[in-house]
């Protein structure tokens, strides 16, 4: 399962910025919270990180390395 | 509305009404391209609401992004006598804007001396915004030490995740600069992106260009 953007609810003032620019559905609002949901084809373009304009969005990357690249 | 736009702060409530005669009100849904780089430049912008993105576009269809707009921002605003517009500006979501033509400003200017002022300090504003992108691009050998980070911070499960923010932080850059190494180090085979992994692909490549290779 890939991962979601991170929402730190704490800084989230629900502007929806981030739901609106979202191309795969995967951030909603529900209530007065903002959530990422699983979709079928997600991307991880990080465009929520860069609009928030609160910092409480975050896409974060895990390095790993490929055993067969030396 | 006008009151909020950096251009007229300090005008008076009767100024801002003669002022608002002159604003025009556009809708673009995502995707849609509200100015055009390198067309002439008639309007400049005011994001009421949604986001848009300003950006470049070289010759080999690379995107550089140089500005987010988010509600409460202008775009388009440097050529701010005519000439054409320096970057592309693309509706990032629906967006709601308002705009005002630019032979319109510049009559504002000399009835209100204010806006004058106030245009001064966005430009500088968007001065200092390019200087310190211009730094990156020349001084900064970010695209290394992106390699070298990418390095320390492998660990196939064993190290904390980063954000291009985190990275940028720790190198003393822009955001937009480690995205940009991102797809310069994967063109050049050192690491493949796969939705929320970085894989480093080639160790060799990426020491050397971390500079980091015996």
């Amino acid at each position: 399962m890939p991962g979601l953007p991170v929402i730190d609810q704490s800084k989230c003032n629900c502007c929806g910025l981030c739901v609106n620019i979202c191309t795969r559905g995967a951030l909603k609002i529900e209530g007065n919270t903002v959530k990422a949901v699983p979709v079928e084809d997600p991307d991880w373009c990080t465009m929520c990180e860069l609009v928030c304009p609160t910092g409480a969005i975050t896409c974060p990357f895990e390095i790993i390395i490929d055993e067969d690249g030396n | 509305m006008l009151r909020y736009v950096s251009y007229f702060k300090g005008l008076s409530e009767a100024d801002l009404a003669a002022v608002n005669n002159h604003v025009f009100e556009k809708k673009a849904a995502r995707g849609e391209i509200i100015v055009f780089e390198g067309e002439p430049s008639d309007a400049i912008y005011y994001v009421n609401e949604g986001v848009v993105k300003a950006y470049k576009t070289s010759a080999d269809g690379k995107e550089q992004i140089l500005r987010i707009i988010r509600p409460g921002d202008t775009f388009n605003d440097v050529p701010f006598l005519g000439g054409v517009n320096l970057a592309t500006a693309e509706a990032m979501s629906p967006v709601v804007l308002y705009g005002i033509k630019k032979k319109d400003l510049e009559t504002m200017v000399h009835d209100y001396p204010q806006i004058a002022k106030n245009i001064i300090r966005v430009l500088s504003h968007r001065v200092e915004e390019m200087v310190n992108l211009i730094e990156d691009f020349s001084f900064r050998h970010v695209h290394g030490r992106v390699a070298k980070i990418l390095l320390e911070n492998a660990g196939n499960g064993g190290k904390p995740r980063l954000t291009q923010q985190e990275m940028a932080a720790m190198i003393g850059t822009a955001r937009e600069m480690v995205g940009r190494s991102f797809k310069n180090l994967e063109a050049e085979g050192a690491i493949r992106l796969e939705h929320n992994r970085i894989i480093i692909a080639n160790r060799a490549v990426l020491l050397k260009i971390a500079g980091l290779d015996e």
